[in-house]
C-alpha cells in the first residue's frame, strides 16, 4: 500500500480573479481529462470572491485503469495541499505571486504558467504617486519557486485574437506538455465547448506557440541618452538646445531638451528661452557635479511652467493627433463613427485666472461678481469636441494662447516659480541635498480643482518651513514631510518632534514676520493646537492686511462663505 | 433572471434509471430530490445552494410534470415554515438555504417543526459557507441540529454519497418522525462528479389532496400539554427509532485497516481530505485503502453510541477529525467512551486546530502528529512528506528579492465594472467632505463592499436586511443623523418590517438608503418583488417606494439613475439636513450591471449581425491632461479604471486609464463633474452601421474640424524638433 505502487493524480490549481473565466478553464481541463480516459474532479469556492476578488479553482485528474471505468474509484481532494501541486495556472502576475506565497509552487515538481500582465490591486491604483509593485520582484519570486516557469503577456494575445485569457492559458498548458494529452485532444475540447470556438482556437494556438519560448526576465533599462544633438529650425530654440547641450550631461540634458520641446509646444520659443535661463540661474550657483539636482529641476521646472490652465487643456483636447489617439484607444474602426464627449467643469476661479490679471483679481475680490460667477459655473458641462459647436468653443479658448502671459494664472504661477527657484538657488551652493528636496516639492502640485489646491497648500507649507528655518530643516526631514499624505495639518503632529528640535514648539512662542508679505505668523503647527494659523506662501501677493490665505486662489483676502481655505 | 442560466443542466433532471449524471454536486442533490418523490421544494438563495434554486426555477415544466410545487421563499424562515405541510400529511418536502445565516433566520420555524415532528419526510438542505471564501460569521449548523433535535447528515463529498444521503434522509425522517438536515460544504456543492441516476418518482399523495381533505392532530401542535409530551417523545421514541434506522441501513461507514490498534473517526465531509493526507503519509493508497481503520460519520448527529464503542473496541487510541468549534462530537464521543468504561485514548482538537477550516495542510499536521505518537510512521516517511511551508526565496541572480508579503497585495472582492452601487458610495464620500463623517449601519449584500478600499464606509453589519435595525439606538437628538444601507434583497427579506416599520414606529429621524438593483445580486441575481423583469412564475414590479409609504414613511425619494452622482449627493444632503421628523428613505435605483450585461450583450451582438445601427459607449482618460494624482480612482475603485505607465517622458507617476472592459456606465464622468476632479475624462460613442445622412454630416464636420486642426498643427510643426 505504499504510495508509489499507484500512479498519482495530476494536481492542477488555477488562480484567477472572479469573473475572469477561471471556471471555464477548469471545465475545459475536466472535459479534456474525461475524454482521455481519466477520472476528473474540479471544485471551487465561488461566493463573494466571484466579485472581482482573488479565487482558486482546483482540478485533479487520475488515469482510469485499462479495464475502463470499472475497478476502484480514486478518492480525489477538493483543495490543494501546499507543496503537492503539479501545475499552477495564474491569470495574472500577482496571482502567480499569491500561488507562491500559499506554498502551491515548489521547485521539485511545479510547472507555473502565468500571464505577465498586471491587473493592479486597489492599493496600487489609489496611491497618490506611483504605488505599483515591482513586477520583476513577482517574476523573480515565481521563477525561483517553480521547477518550470512559463510567463508571457496572455492578456495582449487574448485581446488580439478577440478571445479570453483562459484560452491562451489552455494553449500554454498544452504547449508545456506536462499533461499526457495531445494538442489535438486539447483543441477538440475547445470545439466541444462550442462557444466562440474559432477565436478560442486562435488564442489557444498563440498560447501554445509562446509557451515554447517565453521572453526572459530583464529589468527595464533606462532609455539610452540622446546621442546626437537635435537641431530645431527655429533659431531661438536651436540656441536653447545648444546652451542645454553645453550646460548639462545625460540624463539631465535629455530631460532639459524635452523641457525645451515642451515649452515650445506649450507657448513659444521665447518661453523655452525663459525655461533655459531659469535652469542656468540655478546651474551656475551649484557646486561640482550638479547633475542630480539639475535633472530633477529640468523635469519639475518644465512641468510647472507647462501648468494645465484652461487654454492648455482646450489646446490638447482639440488636436488632431489626440482625435487619432482616442480612435485607436477605444478601438473604433474606420467604418464606425466616433463621438468624443469631454467632461469639463471650468470653475469661476479658473475662468478668472484666464482673464487679464487685474480683471481676474477684481472679479474674484468682488462678492457680487463672485457669487454670480460661482453660480454660473457651478455645474459641469459635457462638450462634444468633434462636433462643430463644441470644437469651435474649445478652439477659441485655446486661441487665447498668445495672451497667456497677461493672465492672472500666469502671474500667480510665475511668482510661485520664482520664489521656489529663489529658495533652490539660496541653498543650492551650501546644501545641494536640501535644494534637491526643495525642487522635488513641485511633485506635490498635481491635478485640478481641490486636489490641485491641496497640493499647492502642502507645497507652500513646506517651502515656508524652509524659508523660516533654512538649513535647520534637513533634506531627510523635508523628504519625510513631502511623503506624508496631505493635507499638511495631518502631517503636522508627525512633524512636531522635529519642529520642536528646530526650537519651534507647535503653537509655541515665537511668531515672526514673513519675508515677502510682512505679516505676522503664528508658528507652524499652531493649527494643530486649534489656534488660528496664518501661513503665507513664498511670494505671497497679499498686502499683509488680509486675514486668510486661500491656497487655491494663491491670494489672501476676506473669507468667502463657500471658499475652502485649503 | 438569475446570473447563470441552467437550460442545459435542467435536461439532466430528466435522466432515467441506469443513465449517468455528470455535473455539479448541488445539481445532483436536485436530481436526487426528484428521485425521492418530493411534493414541494422551497428555499432562499445564497452561496453555495443558489444553483439548486436557480436550476429549479429554470425547470418549472419538469416540476409540473411531477406535480412538484417550487417556492422562492421570502426568507429562510418562510422556507422552514413551508415544511409544515409534512406535519399532518404524507408529503415529502425539502427546503434549502445557506448556513449558518439561513439557519439562524429559520430557527424559530425549525424548532416548532422539530417539536411536533413530521409525518412526511422533511429535508433541510443547508449549504455550509464555511472557510475559504466565506462571507459570513464562522459557526456550525450542528448546534441547531442538537438544540432542536434535527438529525444532521454530513455525507462524503462525492456525488453517489450525497445522492444516497438525500434519499436516506427522507426515509430516516419518516422512520423517526423527525426533520433531517443535510449539510453540504461549499466545495462539495460545487464539486464536479458523476453518479448513476434512477427514474424520477411522482409523489403518491398530492398537495391538492391535502388542501381538499385537510387533516389535523392537535397533539402535533406546539402548545402545552403537547409541547411537554414532544420533549419526552423526542428521547423515548424518535431518537431510538433514528438510531435503529441508521444502524440497519449502515448510514455510517466502517473501513478496516491492518493497523487496527488505532483508528480515525471522521465527519463524512472531511473524508476526502483525510484520505489524501493518509496517502501523502504513506498510510493509504489513492483509492482510500487505508492501513488505519476509519469510521466515517455520515450522520453527524445523533452519534450512534454502539457504533462508536464497536469501532474503539480494543484500540489504543483514536483520532476524531471534526471541523469547526465547539467540538460537539468530540465531547459526545468522550462521554460515550467514559460511560462505557472504555480505555481507548481519544484525540481530536488537541492534535488538530481547535478552530478554523480543516485545510489539507492542517489535517496533515494533525494526522502526522497522531501517527508519530502511535508509531505508524518511520522517521523517513515524515521526511518524504512534501513541504508544507512556502519555499524560502533564494536571492535572485539579477537583484535582491523583497519578502513576498511585501509584493503580493490582498485582492479583496469589490464592486463589478459599472456597478450601480459604486456611485452611491462615491456620492456618500462627497457628502462626507461637506457634512463630515456619519455613523453608517451597513447590511448584507454586494453593497457591503463599501467597507473596503477605496470607500471605507460602514461601521457595523448585523445581518441580512438589518441595516436600518442596526441604527435603531442612534435615535436621540444629535447634530448628525445616522445612515443605514439596505439592499432590495434584504428589504423584502425582512428589512421593511425590522428596519423601516420599526423606524416609523419608534419615530426615528435617520436616513435609510435602499439599494434597489432589481435582483438579490450577491446571491446570483435572483428576482425579488421589486424586480422589473417579467417573470412568468412570479409576481414582480412591486415598488419599494409604495411599500415604504405603506408603512408610514413620509420622506421618500426614488432615484432612478444612481450614476447621477451629483444628484445623489444633493439628495443625500437634503435627507441628512432635513428638519422634517420621521425616517427618511432614499431608494437608489439602477439595474445590476452584471445581469444587465448578460441580458443586453446577446441583443447587441444580434443587432450588429443584422447590420442595425448600434452605439457603444465607453470612457477614456487623456494621458496628456491626466497629472497622475489618482483622485478619480480613490473615489471610484472601478475594475476598468486602472493605471498605466506615463507616456510623458517628463512625468514619472502612472496616469489613469480606462480598460476596454469599460461598459460606459458614466460614473467616471459624473464623478469628475461632481467632485470637480479634472478634465481628462471623455466619453467615446462608437456608432456602428451609421445612417447615410449621419456619415455625410460626419464627413463634412470632420473636414472642417480637420482643416482647423491642420492649420494649428503646421504652426506647431515649425517649432517641433
Amino acid at each position: 500500500m505504499a504510495m508509489d505502487k499507484h500512479p498519482q493524480p495530476i494536481k492542477i490549481a488555477i488562480l484567477a480573479m472572479g469573473g475572469e473565466g477561471g471556471g471555464v478553464l477548469a471545465d475545459w481541463i475536466v472535459d479534456l481529462g474525461e475524454h482521455a480516459g481519466h477520472w476528473a474532479q474540479t471544485t471551487s469556492v465561488p461566493g463573494v470572491a466571484q466579485r472581482t476578488g482573488a479565487t482558486i479553482y482546483y482540478v485533479e485528474l487520475f488515469p482510469k485503469p485499462e479495464a475502463g471505468a470499472a475497478g476502484p474509484v480514486p478518492v480525489l481532494a477538493l483543495m490543494p495541499l501546499p507543496g503537492d501541486v503539479d501545475i499552477v495556472l495564474a491569470s495574472e502576475l500577482m496571482e502567480a505571486g499569491r500561488a507562491v506565497q500559499r506554498g502551491l509552487v515548489t521547485a521539485d515538481r511545479t510547472t507555473l504558467i502565468a500571464s505577465s500582465h498586471r491587473v493592479y490591486s486597489i492599493h496600487e491604483k489609489s496611491a497618490m504617486g506611483d504605488g505599483r509593485v515591482d513586477a520583476h520582484q513577482l517574476r523573480a519570486h515565481a521563477e525561483n519557486a517553480a521547477q518550470r516557469w512559463v510567463c508571457f503577456d496572455m492578456a495582449a494575445l487574448a485581446e488580439r485574437e478577440g478571445s479570453v485569457i483562459s484560452a491562451v492559458l489552455f494553449g500554454a498548458l498544452a504547449g508545456v506538455g506536462v499533461l499526457p494529452f495531445s494538442r489535438a485532444q486539447f483543441e477538440a475540447t475547445i470545439e466541444r465547448a462550442g462557444l466562440g470556438v474559432q477565436s478560442s482556437l486562435r488564442a489557444f494556438a498563440q498560447g501554445f506557440a509562446m509557451s515554447q519560448n517565453p521572453g526572459p526576465i530583464t529589468p527595464a533599462a533606462p532609455p539610452p541618452p540622446a546621442a546626437t544633438k537635435p537641431t530645431p529650425q527655429n533659431a531661438v530654440l536651436r540656441d536653447c538646445v545648444d546652451q542645454v547641450w553645453d550646460m548639462l550631461d545625460a540624463p539631465a540634458r535629455d530631460l532639459a531638451i524635452e523641457g525645451v520641446r515642451r515649452m515650445a509646444d506649450y507657448q513659444d520659443p521665447a518661453y523655452a528661452r525663459l525655461y533655459v535661463d531659469r535652469l542656468h540661474s540655478v546651474h551656475q550657483v551649484l557646486p561640482q557635479d550638479p547633475q542630480q539636482v539639475m535633472a530633477a529641476l529640468a523635469r519639475h521646472l518644465a512641468l510647472w511652467m507647462s501648468y494645465e490652465d484652461t487654454v492648455r487643456v482646450a489646446d490638447l483636447k482639440t488636436r488632431g493627433s489626440r482625435f487619432q489617439r482616442v480612435r485607436s484607444e477605444v478601438g473604433a474602426q474606420d467604418v464606425q463613427l466616433l463621438r468624443i464627449n469631454e467632461y469639463m467643469h471650468p470653475r469661476f476661479q479658473e475662468v478668472c485666472e484666464t482673464l487679464p490679471a487685474a480683471v481676474g483679481r477684481w472679479l474674484m475680490a468682488s462678492p457680487t461678481w463672485r457669487a454670480w460667477g460661482e453660480r454660473l459655473f457651478s455645474r459641469g458641462r459635457v462638450v462634444q469636441t468633434n462636433a462643430l459647436g463644441g470644437f469651435l468653443l474649445l478652439y477659441m479658448v485655446s486661441a487665447l494662447k498668445p495672451w497667456r502671459r497677461l493672465s492672472l494664472r500666469y502671474q500667480l504661477e510665475n511668482q510661485r516659480i520664482e520664489a521656489w527657484l529663489a529658495l533652490v538657488r539660496q541653498w543650492a551652493a551650501s546644501h545641494p541635498a536640501l535644494a534637491l528636496e526643495i525642487v522635488l516639492c513641485q511633485r506635490l502640485v498635481k491635478g485640478y480643482g481641490d486636489t490641485h489646491a491641496r497640493g499647492h497648500h502642502h507645497h507652500d507649507q513646506l517651502l515656508a518651513l524652509v524659508t523660516q528655518h533654512g538649513a535647520r530643516v534637513s533634506a531627510d526631514q523635508l523628504r519625510a514631510l513631502r511623503m506624508r499624505p496631505w493635507p499638511m495639518t495631518k502631517a503636522m503632529p508627525f512633524a512636531a518632534p522635529w519642529l520642536r528640535k528646530l526650537g519651534l514648539e507647535p503653537g509655541g512662542r515665537a511668531s515672526h514676520v514673513h519675508p515677502q508679505c510682512a505679516h505676522r505668523h503664528a508658528p507652524l503647527g499652531a493649527r494643530a493646537r486649534g489656534t488660528p494659523r496664518h501661513l503665507h506662501p513664498p511670494g505671497c501677493v497679499c498686502a499683509g492686511n488680509a486675514n486668510r490665505f486661500h491656497a487655491h486662489l494663491g491670494v489672501c483676502g476676506p473669507c468667502q462663505p463657500n471658499t475652502p481655505s485649503r | 433572471m438569475a446570473e447563470r442560466s441552467f437550460v442545459q443542466e435542467v435536461q439532466k433532471l430528466r435522466l432515467g434509471a441506469g443513465e449517468e449524471f455528470v455535473g455539479e454536486g448541488i445539481l445532483a442533490v436536485t436530481k436526487a430530490l426528484l428521485e425521492s418523490g418530493v411534493s414541494y421544494v422551497a428555499g432562499y438563495q445564497g452561496a453555495p445552494i443558489s444553483h439548486l434554486m436557480d436550476v429549479l426555477a429554470d425547470a418549472q415544466d419538469i416540476l409540473q410534470e411531477h406535480g412538484i410545487r417550487f417556492e422562492n421563499s421570502a426568507s429562510e424562515a418562510t422556507a422552514a415554515a413551508t415544511l409544515a405541510a409534512s406535519v399532518n400529511y404524507p408529503l415529502r418536502g425539502a427546503v434549502t438555504f445557506k448556513a449558518t445565516v439561513g439557519t439562524n433566520v429559520a430557527s424559530d420555524a425549525l424548532a416548532n417543526l422539530a417539536s411536533g415532528g413530521v409525518t412526511g419526510g422533511a429535508l433541510i438542505v443547508v449549504g455550509e459557507d464555511y472557510g475559504e471564501g466565506s462571507s459570513i460569521m464562522q459557526e456550525r449548523s450542528h448546534a441547531f441540529a442538537m438544540k432542536s433535535q434535527i438529525w444532521l447528515l454530513d455525507p462524503r463529498p462525492n456525488l453517489p454519497s450525497m445522492v444516497k444521503a438525500v434519499k436516506m434522509g427522507f426515509e430516516l425522517s419518516e422512520a423517526s418522525h423527525t426533520p433531517v438536515m443535510l449539510q453540504l460544504r461549499i466545495r462539495a456543492c460545487h464539486v464536479h462528479g458523476r453518479f448513476t441516476a434512477s427514474d424520477n418518482v411522482r409523489a403518491p399523495y398530492a398537495l391538492h389532496e391535502a388542501m381538499e381533505q385537510p387533516r389535523r392532530d392537535v397533539s402535533r401542535i406546539v402548545l402545552p400539554p403537547a409541547s411537554f409530551v414532544h420533549e419526552q417523545e423526542k428521547l423515548t421514541q424518535r431518537w431510538p427509532a433514528a438510531v435503529a434506522f441508521i444502524q440497519k441501513h449502515q448510514l455510517n461507514e466502517f473501513f478496516d485497516g491492518d493497523a487496527n490498534d488505532v483508528g480515525i473517526l471522521v465527519q463524512g465531509g472531511n473524508y476526502n481530505a483525510l484520505v489524501r493526507v493518509l496517502e501523502r503519509l504513506g498510510l493509504a493508497d489513492v483509492y482510500g485503502r487505508s492501513r488505519v481503520p476509519i469510521y466515517v460519520m455520515n450522520v453527524a448527529y445523533p452519534v450512534v453510541d454502539a457504533e462508536v464503542l464497536r469501532f474503539c473496541q480494543g484500540k489504543r487510541a483514536v483520532l476524531l477529525v471534526e471541523e469547526g468549534q465547539p467540538n460537539f462530537v468530540e465531547q459526545n464521543v468522550a462521554t460515550v467512551l467514559r460511560q462505557a468504561g472504555c480505555t481507548t485514548a481519544l484525540h481530536g482538537k488537541d492534535l488538530l486546530p481547535p478552530a478554523g477550516e480543516y485545510t489539507l495542510h492542517e489535517v496533515l499536521k494533525g494526522v502526522r502528529a497522531f501517527a508519530q505518537r502511535y508509531d505508524l510512521l518511520p522517521a523517513t516517511a515524515t521526511a518524504a512528506v512534501a513541504p508544507t511551508a512556502p519555499p524560502i526565496p533564494k536571492t535572485h541572480k539579477v537583484f535582491a528579492l523583497k519578502p513576498l508579503p511585501e509584493v503580493v497585495q490582498p485582492r479583496p472582492p469589490g464592486f463589478c465594472t459599472g456597478c450601480p452601487e459604486r456611485p452611491i458610495f462615491a456620492a456618500m464620500k462627497l457628502v462626507e467632505k461637506e457634512l463630515g463623517t456619519h455613523h453608517v449601519s451597513a447590511d448584507i449584500g454586494c453593497h457591503l463592499f463599501s467597507i473596503l478600499p477605496p470607500f471605507h464606509i460602514g461601521n457595523t453589519t448585523m445581518g441580512y436586511g438589518l441595516g436600518t435595525a442596526g441604527a435603531s439606538a442612534m435615535n436621540v437628538p444629535a447634530g448628525k443623523k445616522a445612515i443605514s444601507i439596505m439592499g432590495d434583497g434584504g428589504f423584502w427579506h425582512n428589512g421593511l418590517t425590522s428596519g423601516i416599520a420599526n423606524a416609523v414606529f419608534n419615530r426615528s429621524d435617520n436616513l435609510t438608503i435602499v439599494v434597489d438593483n432589481s435582483y438579490t445580486s450577491a446571491t446570483g441575481g435572483q428576482d425579488v418583488l421589486s424586480s422589473k423583469a417579467l417573470n412568468p412564475a412570479r409576481s414582480t414590479g412591486h415598488l419599494i417606494e409604495k411599500a415604504v409609504r405603506g408603512v408610514g414613511v413620509q420622506w421618500v425619494r426614488t432615484f432612478k439613475r444612481t450614476y447621477d452622482v451629483a444628484g445623489l449627493r444633493d439628495a443625500l444632503k437634503e435627507a441628512l439636513t432635513s428638519q422634517q421628523p420621521g425616517p427618511k428613505v432614499l431608494v437608489a435605483q439602477s439595474e445590476c450591471m452584471l445581469n444587465r450585461q448578460r441580458r443586453e450583450k446577446p441583443q447587441v451582438r444580434a443587432q450588429l449581425a443584422a447590420g442595425q445601427r448600434v452605439v457603444r459607449e465607453r470612457f477614456g482618460v487623456d494621458s496628456d491632461t491626466c497629472t497622475g494624482d489618482h483622485s478619480c480612482i480613490r473615489i471610484s475603485g472601478c475594475p476598468s479604471l486602472s493605471i498605466q505607465t506615463n507616456p510623458d517622458p517628463l512625468r514619472t507617476d502612472p496616469v489613469a486609464t480606462v480598460l476596454d472592459s469599460c461598459v460606459g456606465c458614466g460614473m467616471c464622468g459624473e464623478v469628475s463633474h461632481a467632485a470637480v476632479l479634472c478634465p481628462s475624462f471623455y466619453k467615446a460613442q462608437i456608432v456602428s452601421h451609421p445612417s447615410a445622412w449621419e456619415r455625410w454630416w460626419d464627413g463634412l464636420r470632420s473636414r472642417l474640424v480637420g482643416a482647423l486642426q491642420r492649420r494649428r498643427a503646421q504652426r506647431l510643426a515649425q517649432w517641433a524638433f
